[in-house]
């Protein structure tokens, strides 16, 4: 990592602490609600993007980790906080036993597999003999935690929204930092040599069922732990919560946000929480056509997302400061 | 109520000076001189985007209200968000509502599901959740949930009625009740037997329950038929309801049958099952049905009609959502209109619980509604109707509180 990235990190996460003091508590729940995506679509962006598994089904994850949350919390009686990482778990498990059978699809076939989990969990859930954990149609409300006592004692006193957009940035940033280093490493080198090649992969000796399915539970171990999070931010969890749409939304936001790109994810989660919103907002007879223009205009103007579009848009401005080298370099054989 | 000193002295004082106290004017968020800001959530789009209609036809009959000089001089600002039956989204549309735009009060949230989502949400910030759209029984629970209103007959209460009518008609009836595995299912069958009382134990001869997920309910009915049962209480959704009338029919069993007024339309239960199958049918209403012969030359059709031409005329006559619409609208105007100008959000739920005997001309006649701080149920009462072969015919008293 370059100074310049690390001090363009650090002011990010400056004016990421400094937000919630400065917006309103409906403002903060929604940037707490972008922080969860963000999470999630990291998890989708580490199959798809880095990867090249095509999921339509990570709603489900998000769902699992959600209910794994709601019903720790309000059956079992733990504290908020350690029912995130037996979410992550669970869906770690989940994800890699998927992995295994999806193994044997590719691309389209590999879509239309998740795509069934998706639209079929939320059905799973209304199950009748499951109803005792997970509260049938009706979900299970959970109650919102309060800041800790010792915030209180250091002068710091933060109401719940404030509280819980800390926890979540924390454990978004956790996040990011994980999936940064497991990216750049061996296994995600592994990863991109699969997607790109994956014949070259196996012959450079990387095992690809295995890799493959440990992306797969790696991915759905980020987006449960963000529906966790999202469980105990919105404070319920019912089947009609996680419905295919969800899953849609997810690759929406990783594609516009930028496949391939650690940022990006950020950025498809500020789409996916806002623009359906402002839609909503032009007109409220056909909010989704509006939509769909948005994205048609998103796709059309920055074909590599988001992220590619910054990355563009940086080359161009530090090529013209440092104008005349780089000039000559091009022209130069 | 805490007993404060300053509670104290503000008792004090409007007692003593009453009139005074009465022009004073009290506002909390939402309201003013001028306007009344009230918030709305409702499924525009996604799976129960038919439902859509519903608030867009409040919104026209508001605009109407505004038109004649709004309610006590103060024009009724209505924001209605789209949460496309997504409990999430409620709970980000509940709190735009809330906080952003400052609203008095939330009208009308529709679905059980999405209302669960806010319950809490809305009795903590102490704002009114009122005549939520969904027949669940649990928005009348005043004790815990003093903030959050129905409005509809509840579930429990229609099953309720159907229990007292076999208790008059047909002390020893045997019972046979299939009903959906959820609970909404749940929800009518305790209201059975609650409505029977100790004598149901010997006349519910057999209950059956069924999955959403089945194809049909075909073996469930041959069950239910070999119980021996002479009356049938058919508690299921649209789809359901015509395959148990038609089997009901097919097999010969020919019971008393009792519908649940969920599956009460005649265009998506009856017309499917066969109308000649469905002769002799009962089932519960208590709006007057627009399409309905009898009621075509009803003022208040007439009126609604009208209504609809001039402020919504994209809106589908035949919709009955649309006639709901213009009904729940006016019993909002009723609350506001007898809140004054002491327009808090604890007074508008004051009022909300103190309507007594109101009763808008789109309720079947002799339906009112009655609330009160211990009652949160509004609509209480219902007409029996049984089905002639074309059209529902009420028979018998209105039936309920």
């Amino acid at each position: 990592m370059n100074k310049r990235t690390l001090i363009g990190i650090v002011l990010v996460l400056l004016l990421a602490c400094a937000l919630p003091f400065a917006v309103s508590e409906y403002r903060n729940f929604q940037f707490t609600l972008v922080l969860i995506y963000s999470i999630a679509l990291l998890g989708l962006n580490i199959l798809t993007g880095f990867n090249g598994q095509i999921s339509l089904g990570h709603g489900a994850f998000y769902a699992i980790g959600a209910y794994c949350a709601a019903i720790l919390m309000e059956q079992a009686g733990l504290p908020y906080w350690a029912t995130i990482p037996l979410a992550g778990a669970l869906c770690l498990g989940a994800g890699f036993l998927f992995g295994l059978p999806a193994l044997r699809l590719e691309g389209l076939y590999l879509a239309l597999a998740t795509f069934a989990l998706g639209v079929s969990l939320p059905q799973l859930l209304k199950y009748h003999r499951l109803e005792e954990w997970t509260g049938g149609v009706q979900g299970i409300v959970i109650t919102k935690p309060d800041a800790p006592e010792f915030l209180s004692g250091l002068n710091l006193a933060l109401n719940q929204d404030q509280w819980l957009y800390f926890f979540t940035l924390a454990v978004a940033v956790l996040m990011f930092l994980l999936a940064r280093n497991l990216l750049r490493g061996r296994i995600g080198r592994a990863m991109m040599a699969i997607r790109d090649n994956p014949i070259a992969a196996e012959a450079m000796g990387i095992n690809i069922s295995l890799v493959k399915s440990l992306t797969f539970g790696i991915s759905a171990m980020f987006t449960g732990i963000a529906g966790a999070l999202s469980a105990i931010a919105v404070q319920f969890v019912a089947p009609d919560s996680f419905n295919i749409f969800l899953s849609i939304t997810f690759l929406i936001g990783i594609v516009i946000g930028g496949l391939a790109s650690i940022p990006g994810a950020l950025y498809g989660a500020l789409f996916i929480q806002f623009v359906p919103n402002i839609a909503d907002e032009i007109s409220k007879a056909a909010p989704w056509a509006i939509f769909g223009l948005f994205l048609l205009g998103f796709t059309y103007l920055m074909p590599t997302g988001i992220a590619g579009a910054i990355r563009l848009g940086w080359v161009r401005l530090t090529r013209k400061a440092h104008h005349k080298p780089s000039r000559v370099t091009t022209i130069l054989p | 109520m805490k007993c404060t000193p300053i509670v104290l002295a503000a008792l004090l004082a409007a007692a003593l000076a009453s009139p005074a106290a009465l022009a004073q004017k009290k506002y909390d968020p939402g309201a003013s001189d001028k306007e009344i800001l009230i918030g709305n959530i409702n499924p525009y789009s996604g799976p129960a985007s038919a439902y859509g209609t519903i608030g867009r036809s409040i919104a026209a009959y508001f605009k109407k209200v505004n038109e004649e000089g709004g309610v006590n001089g103060r024009q009724i600002n209505m924001i209605s968000y789209d949460d496309g039956y997504s409990p999430p989204k409620t709970v980000e549309m509940a709190r735009k509502l809330v906080e952003q735009d400052k609203v008095l009060l939330i009208f009308q949230p529709l679905g059980t599901p999405p209302n669960s989502a806010i319950h809490k949400y809305m009795n903590a910030k102490k704002v009114p959740q009122l005549f939520v759209a969904t027949g669940a029984t649990k928005w009348n629970d005043p004790k815990k949930f003093p903030w959050t209103m129905g409005w509809q007959p509840n579930y429990q209460t229609e099953a309720n009625i159907y229990a007292q009518h076999i208790l008059q008609t047909k002390p020893n009836a045997k019972i046979a009740v299939l009903y959906q595995n959820d609970d909404y299912g749940k929800d009518y069958l305790k209201g059975l037997l609650d409505g029977l009382g100790d004598k149901a134990k010997t006349m519910v001869v057999k209950q059956v329950s069924y999955e959403v997920t089945d194809p049909t309910v075909d073996s469930q009915m041959a069950q239910l038929q070999a119980s021996g049962a002479d009356t049938f209480f058919n508690i299921t959704t649209p789809k359901f309801g015509a395959q148990a009338i038609r089997k009901a029919w097919d097999s010969g069993w020919k019971p008393v049958h009792y519908l649940n007024n969920v599956s009460a339309s005649i265009g998506t239960t009856l017309k499917p099952a066969g109308l000649d199958k469905s002769v002799g049918l009962i089932t519960t209403q208590y709006l007057k049905d627009q399409n309905d012969k009898a009621w075509a030359n009803d003022p208040a059709v007439v009126e609604w009609t009208a209504f609809m031409k001039k402020y919504y005329p994209d809106g589908n006559l035949i919709a009955t959502e649309n006639f709901y619409g213009w009904c729940v609208a006016q019993t909002m105007v009723q609350v506001i209109k007898q809140a004054g100008n002491d327009l808090t959000r604890a007074n508008v739920m004051k009022q909300a619980a103190s309507l007594k005997n109101f009763a808008p001309s789109c309720m079947l006649p002799g339906i009112k509604i009655n609330t009160s701080a211990t009652d949160f149920a509004p609509i209480e009462s219902v007409q029996l109707v049984r089905f002639d072969g074309k059209d529902w015919v009420r028979f018998g008293d209105i039936i309920g509180k």
